[in-house]
């Protein structure tokens, strides 16, 4: 099992998800988040007085996925998210050790 | 699949919850379309009877038979309903029982517009509320409100204890122009103490304290309510200028001090008959200082006081860096800004209609569009001036300008065209800005809702412009001063409540002169008769009065006050939002706060 953390832009929430939906993922969780990265902020003015907003308003998505599907959920991610322009976001992948759905007690990848 | 059957279910279900209500009212539609069909079949209303006035024979009541849906029938009006006093015989009305009520009607028309236009005002708190508290930070949200909500009970009480008595206690004494009676009714003349300190040269009045039973009057209560909501203005200017720092126990005792004193004495000078109003009759300034509605003794009071506030409370943490440059702490909610101007910008259509104290001069139609224009005029030349400087037209600055143009028009309101009332409207989005520069980066002070500049300046702007732009058309007579027009001969009269003045007066007026309103330096620009430089002169007075009087008494109170509980907040309060701290409550305790938009504290 792993875990991706996709971090994207808001307005691209929409289409990840479907094309994550598209290729099978039922389930993910979401976070509002801010940051920032290379992109860095930009300044703005407010009543005459300049301010920089570097922390961008952007979305965590925390799915965790059986290891054959991540492949395909990464592309699904990277082609949905992707507007070429800086800022688009970035995904980790990580392992997960153990996964148990509440209710049942199932555990494993049967938890997913 | 799945999604359209859900789509169809869940609609399913609204539709039988809605398919009653939905043959409900068509069947009420249908009855209505029916009576309408049928109307025409049955007999119209008898027609009205013939006027009481002309009348000595009107019919006795009957019971109506239709009901009369023109109200040009039964509920007309006739002798009948002539029940106040109630006619002796309806039959028989007497030409005193018509003169009686016409004059009641009058009184009664003015009494309502002005008790209307004084609840609109009243509801301009909601607007101060939103205003300022969307200009600040969401840490300090429930502070904010908590001040806009308090300042309206406290000040009020303190209006009530001594601020009502101080201002208007002698409004009642001195004559006013030739032929001026109170709108409100007679009762106003029982407020007929003034202390002054030479003929003419009054400083306050007191009669009425606590609204004591000597003054228990239908016209008095009518004032008390309409100027009580004009002070309220006043009081919650400062709660802007002083906001997110301002210890909520210090704040609490000035709102006592703000409804007794400032406002009362500075408008006891211009409004109750002081020496300020009479400076024509004294020094021969014009009409004396002109304020219709009140931008300089409700907004400039209102934006010295904030501005000495602010200056004495110091600036919010961070706000300045170490070289004294201003740092940006933006709003944290602008939706809440709008709505709040929005509902300004509609009070004020109470605030300046309003001061005729009469619905029954028709002077409040040229008032209210002069109002709107003014407005109008400020927004747009605020927006495009920011547009110029910095490439956005900040939304803050926006609402400033529009409120700017709303507090400049308030005083001369009533003495303008709209040529000059879209000219101040103007210069006011104008100033507005410069001033908010000004404030912040050259006098240092953190206002954070531009309080001082829209208030305290375009007070100051508001009542300059009427010694500018008048154009002669209202205000005979005002402060005593008539002055007359034959051609080019200028005929100066002051009603100083002697038979001889009067005399002269109705002579001058039957010789073909004809009586001149308030006129300013330009008036002959916008249609007057000629030009009076000397009105600038009493609008001078009277900005450089408030500034120096109602800053003097500012800057006691809060270094006085600043003992009894001190008026800065904690620092780590300060840093933690006062919402918490001071108030106990959270305004939004199911959001996280980031507290993104505070600056660093070095």
């Amino acid at each position: 099992m792993k875990k991706l953390e996709a971090v994207i832009k808001p307005f691209k929430l929409e289409e990840v998800k479907e094309a994550l939906t598209a290729i099978g993922v039922e389930g993910m969780t979401l976070t509002e988040v801010k940051g920032f990265g290379r992109q860095k902020g930009h300044t703005e003015i407010y009543r005459g007085s300049e301010y920089t907003v570097d922390f961008l308003p952007k979305v965590k998505l925390e799915i965790v996925l059986a290891d054959d599907i991540v492949e395909k959920a990464v592309a699904a991610i990277v082609k949905s998210a992707k507007t070429n322009k800086i800022g688009d976001g970035k995904i980790f992948i990580l392992p997960v050790e153990e996964a148990v759905r509440i209710r049942t007690e199932e555990k494993g990848e049967k938890a997913l | 699949m799945k999604i359209i059957y859900n789509f169809f279910g869940n609609y399913g279900n609204a539709w039988r919850m809605i398919a009653p209500a939905i043959c409900i009212t068509a069947v009420f539609l249908g009855g209505q379309t029916a009576a309408r069909a049928q109307a025409p079949a049955t007999t119209p209303p008898p027609a009205p009877a013939a006027p009481a006035a002309t009348s000595t024979n009107a019919p006795a009541a009957t019971p109506p038979t239709l009901p009369d849906s023109t109200g040009t029938a039964n509920n007309q009006g006739t002798a009948v309903d002539l029940t106040w006093p109630a006619p002796a015989d309806p039959k028989k009305v007497t030409m005193d029982e018509v003169i009686q009520n016409v004059a009641h009607n009058k009184v009664a028309i003015n009494v309502v517009w002005t008790l209307v236009t004084g609840f609109l005002v009243m509801f301009m708190q909601a607007g101060f509320a939103l205003v300022e508290a969307g200009l600040c930070r969401a840490k300090n949200a429930a502070h904010v409100f908590s001040m806009n909500f308090m300042i309206y009970g406290l000040g009020m009480l303190g209006f009530w204890i001594c601020g009502f008595a101080i201002m208007f206690g002698g409004v009642g004494v001195g004559p006013g122009c030739f032929g001026f009676e109170p709108s409100l009714g007679q009762g106003i003349n029982l407020l007929n103490k003034e202390f002054y300190i030479m003929p003419n040269w009054g400083l306050f009045g007191y009669t009425g304290f606590f609204l004591d039973p000597s003054v228990f009057d239908t016209a008095i209560f009518c004032l008390f309510l309409f100027e009580m909501v004009f002070m309220d203005t006043t009081a919650t200017i400062p709660t802007g200028a002083m906001a997110e720092r301002w210890d909520f126990r210090n704040f609490f005792i000035y709102g006592f001090w703000v409804g007794m004193i400032p406002y009362a004495v500075f408008g006891n000078w211009v409004w109750g008959g002081g020496w300020l109003a009479e400076l024509g009759q004294n020094l021969g300034l014009g009409h004396g200082h002109v304020d219709f509605a009140g931008s300089s003794v409700v907004h400039m009071t209102g934006g010295v006081i904030g501005l000495v506030g602010a200056w004495v409370i110091g600036p919010r943490l961070g706000k300045f860096d170490k070289s004294g440059k201003p740092r940006a702490i933006p709003a944290h909610d602008i939706p809440m800004v709008f709505l709040g101007t929005f509902i300004l910008a509609f009070g004020w259509f109470g605030f300046n209609p309003g001061s005729t104290l009469a619905g029954t001069d028709m002077r409040i139609a040229i008032i209210a569009v002069n109002t709107m224009l003014a407005s109008a005029a400020g927004a747009v030349a605020a927006a495009i001036i920011m547009w110029i400087w910095f490439g956005k037209p900040d939304p803050s600055m926006l609402c400033n300008g529009m409120l700017a143009g709303l507090v400049a028009i308030t005083a001369p309101c009533a003495f303008v065209n709209s040529m000059g009332a879209v000219l101040i409207g103007i210069i006011s989005g104008i100033l507005v800005v410069l001033s908010v520069f000004f404030v912040e980066r050259v006098l240092k002070i953190d206002d954070p809702v531009g309080a001082v500049s829209v208030h305290g300046t375009n007070g100051a702007w508001g009542v300059i412009s009427v010694g500018l732009f008048a154009n002669g058309t209202y205000g005979q007579g005002w402060g005593g001063v008539h002055v007359l027009l034959k051609g080019a001969t200028k005929l100066i009269i002051n009603n100083d409540g002697s038979a001889e003045a009067l005399k002269k007066f109705t002579d001058a007026v039957s010789g073909g002169y004809v009586d001149q309103g308030v006129t300013g330096a330009f008036g002959t620009l916008f249609g007057a008769g000629y030009n009076d430089w000397s009105q600038l002169g009493a609008q001078c007075t009277g900005t450089l009065t408030n500034f120096v009087a109602v800053g003097l008494m500012a800057l006691i109170w809060f270094k006085l006050s600043n003992y009894i509980f001190p008026i800065r907040s904690k620092k780590e309060d300060e840093l933690a939002g006062l919402d918490l701290p001071e108030m106990g409550a959270l305004a939004y305790p199911d959001f996280q706060l980031t507290d993104a938009t505070s600056p660093r504290v070095d």
